[in-house]
Formats: C-alpha cells, sequence, structure tokens
C-alpha cells in the first residue's frame, strides 16, 4: 500500500532534517512519523482566542484547527497558558469570575461561547481529563464510569453494563476490575485511576478528550499505558494533550502547538504544524530554542 | 457565576498521614511523653468524673430502683422517680429541634457556599458564626419575650382551629411548651451546624467539581451527586454537635418549657408543657437536702450522660456504615 513506502521514506527524513538543524535526535526518533494520508478535517477551530483573568491576559493570539481523530499535543513552558487554552475548549472557565475568553472557537462550526450549544452538552461533547486522577471518591468503579451518563439522565442498567465494560475496554482497565466493579475507587492505583478517568469522560462518547498533562502524576510504567492507550484511543476520539514532556508529545502527537510568554508574560502561540515539522524543522527561532531544550 | 470559585480554591483535601507518621517515627521522645501525660490526664478526669457521678447516684438508684426507667409518674417533690417521660422529653426536644435544623441548615450552607455571591458570602458566615456563640440563655430569653407571646395570640389558636383540636394540636396550649421549645433549640442549632457544614463544602476539592462538570452535570447534579456525598462524614459530624448541643441544652429549655402536667407526663401535642432530664436538673438541684434526693439527681445526670454517649456512637457507626459500603 501506499502508506507503506510514506512510511519507510518518512523514518529517515525527520532524523537528517534534524541532524541539519542540531535537534536532539534521540526526540526526534520519537516522532510518531506516519503522517495520515487522509485529509484533516477540522473538528474545533480556535480564532484569535484569548484568556484573560482581572484584564490580565494569560494567552493570546491563538489560532489552529484541531483534526478530527488526531492527538494534538499542547506544549510550552510553565506559565505559557497550557491548561488555560485547554479549559477554554470546554468552558471550564465560566467558574471563574474573572475569567474572560475573546476570539471565537467552534464546535462543528459552532461558536462554543455564543450560545450555540448548552454548556453541559458541550461538555458531553468535549470531555476533560485531569493532571491528577480524580475519581468521585464517594463511588464505586461502576459508579464514576456510569457518573456521567447518568447526569445525563440515562438509567436503564442493560444500556449501563454496557456501556461501562466498553469504555473500561477501551481505557484498557476492564481485565483488571472486572471482578470488583463495586469497589471504591480510591481503591486503584494511580495509573489505574487515571485509566478510570479516561474511560468515565469517554463513556458519555465525546468527539474530543482534552488531557491536563494526564500522565505527570503516574510512574514511568502507568505512563506508557496511557501513551499506548492515547494511540488506540486516536480512532474514537480526537484528542488535544497538554504536556510538560517533549518526548511524550513527539511520541504521541500528529499535531503540536508550541505556546511561550511573550515580554509582557502573556502566553502566545509561537507555532502550529505537525508535531514531525515541529520537532524536525521549526519555522520559529523560539520554537527551535525550545526544542534544543534553550529555555522552560 | 461565581458560585463554586470559592470551592476552586478550597485546598483540596491532601491529609498526608504517611508524612505525619513517618515524622513522629523521628522518635522525638519528650514530645511523645508529654502527649502521652496529657492523654493521661484527660483520660483521669473521665475516670474520675464518671467515678464520682456514679458514686452519687447509688443512693439514687436505691431509692428510684427501675421504676426510674419505666415508671411515668416524676414528682421530685413527691419523691415520685418515673424518669421515663423526662427521657422521652430530652429525645422529643431534640428530635424535632433537628428535624426543623437539619434542612435549613444543610440549605443554608449551600447557599453560602454555592449561591450567594462571593462579596456577600463572608458577611453571611460572618454572621452565621456570631450566632453560633451566642449563649443558650439569650435564646431562651428571647424566645420567652418574643416567640412565646406570638405563639400564643397567634399561631396556635389558628393552628388549633384549623386542625378542630385534633393530635398535634389538640389542646390550648399557653405558647409554652414543645413547640416553643424545639423552635427555639432548632434556632440555637442552626448556626451551629449550617457554620460547620459550610467549612466541609468548602474542602470538597475543586477537582472533583470540575470532573463533575466536565462529564455535563448541571450545578445541582454536581451538588447532590458530589460535593454532599463527599462531605457526608463532615455533614454527620456537624449534626451530631447539634444534637449534643440540643440533648444538652437546659437553660433555655427551662425557660420555654413550660410544666410537665402530672395527668399527662408524655406530651399530648405540640402545645403541651413538658420537663427534660436537664431542666429537671436543673429545677431540682439543692431544693432537697440529704443524699438520696441528690442521689436521683445524679442518675439523671448519668442517664443524659449516657443518651449523649449513645448519640455520639451511632453517628459514628452511620459514618463507618456509609465509607463501609464502598469498601472491598
Ligand atoms: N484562575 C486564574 N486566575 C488568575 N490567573 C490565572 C488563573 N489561572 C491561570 N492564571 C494565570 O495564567 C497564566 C498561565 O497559567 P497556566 O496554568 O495556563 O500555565 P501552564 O502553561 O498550564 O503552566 P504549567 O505548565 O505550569 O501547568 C499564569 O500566569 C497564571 O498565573
Ligand atoms: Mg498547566
Amino acid at each position: 500500500m501506499e502508506s507503506t513506502t510514506e512510511n519507510s521514506t518518512m523514518e529517515n527524513s525527520p532524523r537528517q532534517s534534524a541532524a541539519t538543524v542540531g535537534i536532539d535526535p534521540s526526540i526526534v526518533s520519537m516522532v510518531d512519523a506516519i503522517p495520515s494520508n487522509a485529509p484533516v478535517v477540522p473538528v474545533m477551530r480556535l480564532k484569535d482566542v484569548a484568556v484573560s483573568f482581572n484584564g490580565k491576559v494569560a494567552v493570546r493570539d491563538v489560532t489552529f484547527d484541531v483534526g478530527k481523530n488526531r492527538v494534538t499535543s499542547m506544549i510550552g513552558p510553565s506559565g505559557s497558558g497550557k491548561t488555560t487554552l485547554l479549559r477554554a475548549l470546554n468552558r471550564l472557565h465560566d467558574l471563574t469570575k474573572s475569567a474572560v475568553v475573546t476570539g471565537s472557537i467552534t464546535l462543528d462550526d459552532v461558536d462554543i461561547y455564543k450560545g450555540g450549544i448548552p454548556t453541559t452538552l458541550l461538555r458531553t461533547r468535549v470531555g476533560m481529563v485531569f493532571q491528577r486522577p480524580n475519581p468521585f471518591p464517594t463511588m464505586s468503579i461502576y459508579d464514576n464510569v456510569a457518573s456521567g451518563l447518568r447526569f445525563n439522565g440515562i438509567k436503564k442498567k442493560a444500556f449501563l453494563d454496557d456501556a461501562i465494560e466498553h469504555s473500561l475496554r477501551a481505557a484498557a482497565l476492564w481485565d483488571s476490575v472486572e471482578s470488583r466493579l463495586k469497589v471504591a475507587a480510591a481503591t486503584l492505583s494511580g495509573g489505574e485511576q487515571q485509566r478510570l478517568c479516561i474511560a468515565r469522560a469517554l463513556a458519555v462518547e465525546p468527539e474530543i478528550l482534552l488531557m491536563d498533562e494526564p500522565t505527570s502524576s503516574l510512574d514511568p510504567v502507568s505512563t506508557q499505558h496511557i501513551e499506548d492507550l492515547l494511540t488506540s484511543l486516536k480512532e474514537i476520539v480526537t484528542i488535544v494533550i497538554v504536556t510538560h514532556n517533549m518526548q511524550q508529545a513527539a511520541r504521541v502527537s500528529d499535531d503540536c502547538a508550541f505556546l511561550l510568554m511573550g515580554e509582557d508574560r502573556a502566553g502566545e502561540l509561537i507555532e502550529f504544524a505537525t508535531t514531525e515539522k515541529i520537532f524536525t524543522n521549526p519555522t520559529d527561532k523560539r520554537t527551535l530554542d525550545y526544542i534544543q531544550g534553550r529555555f522552560g | 457565576m461565581s458560585i463554586e470559585a470559592a470551592v476552586l480554591t478550597g485546598e483540596p483535601e491532601t491529609v498526608g498521614a504517611g508524612r505525619a507518621r513517618k515524622r513522629s517515627a523521628g522518635s522525638d521522645v519528650p514530645y511523645r511523653i508529654l502527649i502521652g501525660a496529657f492523654a493521661a490526664l484527660i483520660g483521669a478526669v473521665l475516670v474520675l468524673y464518671f467515678y464520682s457521678i456514679i458514686d452519687q447516684s447509688i443512693p439514687g438508684w436505691q431509692v428510684a430502683g427501675w421504676h426510674f426507667f419505666y415508671g411515668t409518674n416524676w414528682n421530685f417533690f413527691n419523691r415520685q422517680y418515673g424518669a421515663l417521660p423526662l427521657i422521652f422529653g430530652t429525645l422529643i426536644t431534640t428530635t424535632l429541634a433537628l428535624v426543623l435544623a437539619v434542612p435549613v441548615s444543610i440549605g443554608a450552607a449551600m447557599a453560602i457556599v454555592f449561591l450567594i455571591p462571593r462579596r456577600a458570602r463572608l458577611a453571611v458566615s460572618s454572621i452565621v458564626e456570631l450566632l453560633a456563640f451566642v449563649p443558650s440563655v439569650i435564646f431562651g430569653v428571647w424566645g420567652y419575650l418574643t416567640i412565646q407571646p406570638w405563639l400564643d395570640r397567634t399561631v396556635q389558636p389558628w393552628l388549633v382551629k384549623v386542625f378542630h383540636h385534633n393530635w398535634p394540636f389538640n389542646t390550648n396550649g399557653s405558647g409554652f411548651g414543645l413547640m416553643l421549645g424545639s423552635m427555639v433549640l432548632a434556632v440555637m442549632i442552626i448556626p451551629t451546624i449550617t457554620a460547620i457544614t459550610r467549612d466541609v463544602l468548602i474542602a470538597v476539592p475543586a477537582e472533583l467539581i470540575e470532573g463533575g462538570l466536565s462529564l455535563g452535570a448541571t450545578r445541582g447534579q454536581v451538588l447532590r451527586r458530589i460535593a454532599l456525598p463527599t462531605s457526608r462524614t463532615g455533614i454527620i459530624g456537624a449534626i451530631t454537635l447539634g444534637a449534643a448541643r440540643a440533648l444538652g441544652e437546659t437553660i433555655a429549655l427551662f425557660l420555654l418549657l413550660g410544666a410537665l402536667d402530672p395527668n399527662h407526663p408524655f406530651p399530648r401535642g405540640l402545645n403541651s408543657g413538658l420537663a427534660t432530664l436537664s431542666t429537671e436538673i436543673v429545677a431540682n438541684f439543692g431544693q432537697l437536702s440529704g443524699t438520696k434526693p441528690l442521689g436521683v439527681i445524679c442518675c439523671l445526670s448519668l442517664v443524659l450522660m449516657v443518651i449523649v454517649g449513645l448519640t455520639n456512637l451511632a453517628a459514628r457507626l452511620v459514618v463507618r456504615r456509609s465509607l463501609q459500603r464502598l469498601q472491598p
């Protein structure tokens, strides 16, 4: 097939171009260099997005498209506004009175801030996995995964049973919890808890899954598990992932957004491109500096 | 919109039990001895207290006997020691007060945390806290001067008419009695339960609230299905504290409960007068000399202590049960 030939040529080219620009080849070798041949279909589009708190800009000038069934990573130094931007995508800033989101964010061409879609519905379509696993402590494993469906009024046991098995399988957790679904979620290990949270988010069948440093509180083995998971999840859900770990961004993502603080300490989007391009041949000097570890 | 803002800023409960243990494992011997000494002191005071009250109640048990627990003829001056109406009085006033106070308190706490704008929150919280510190005698006098006349002249005649002299508004009361006592008792414990419930709700980790919202939950759903269940241990604790205050409340109820009717030792309705263990202790203490009457007073004290202790135990069991439901 065509993709195999594409593959082999692409496998080498990043390293070569990396050598020319002086990027650590160990990172480059991790780039998942399989550009999908299918055209990229934007599912969420950000245009001139900015978020400010109490009038102080935290992140601005963000314009890019999130491609359907792709993994989009956001990288950048601490304070560059990655979390702030991610939380704007499912309106979590609504809770913070001082937060103002400007610009436009559209989901299937509907502006999510212009009342075109109820916030609760938006959040079932755009789910979130947090930095620290946050299973609901008073609920069992089963109830945790069922919670999103129940919030949305689904009560039928057969349906829930099905959805829960399906979600837990998708999160690669089913085999280890099948026999103890009624046990408190808190009894799971940290990595298992994070996979539970992924299953919980998947259960409502979101179109987009936002993940804020989902592996930063986990050990290397659990991290590996979740990274493996992301690649398979791509089939069913579009993923936007914030990560501090450049190797991780290189390994798991198809597209990459690089954010950096400007002179006035407000974060801004410096470059958005395919992960391959960002890690092998970035357009902006600052991206290159960051990739090469000159700051952050 | 700002409702969860305070919750968001609330520190997540990261109780470092492991860290605490490690630290004390550093074998800080003098520190440990000091703590041990304080613990022993508290234990000693408790033992001494129970010993003396049990010791002094023995003459009381000798005259009252088992009759104390099932007899219904309570008349201290005529040396009739059937204390069941008093035990009932203590339990019914507290129960009614809790029935009134718990929904109001939890509702108020939820409003403070999730509804009231941030700026007003501090003011409302401060008022609630202040009310929790008001001495009970002030509530008693307030009930006596303000609520009693209102009940007597307006509320109770109307209720008796509406109920056609049926239970629980069968008698034309004086305003004093079960209704007045329970109402004022409820007002007394509402600030306590509200303040503690508020603190417990504020401590719900923001991650859980955001986790719920991110699954498409409404704010109401997050409150009911996440914030309240997560806080239940603390809320049960708040209710227990309220109950303890109500069970032991003396002076306010002494002013408000009216008189125990010897012909109807159990209140026939909400307008009837009654007495509780604590109001009888304060009414009769030192009235009759001799070890026997004093012994009976000590019996009342002891029974009250046991009731308070059992309430505490029951609360602990409820907490444990609710936690256990989820354990493997
Ligand atoms: N609720 C808030 N109120 C005020 N300022 C905020 C709030 N949340 C974030 N900020 C500010 O926005 C800026 C960006 O923060 P953000 O958490 O998005 O950075 P980040 O890129 O996720 O950093 P990290 O990599 O450390 O997680 C920071 O300067 C921060 O102080
Ligand atoms: Mg962050």
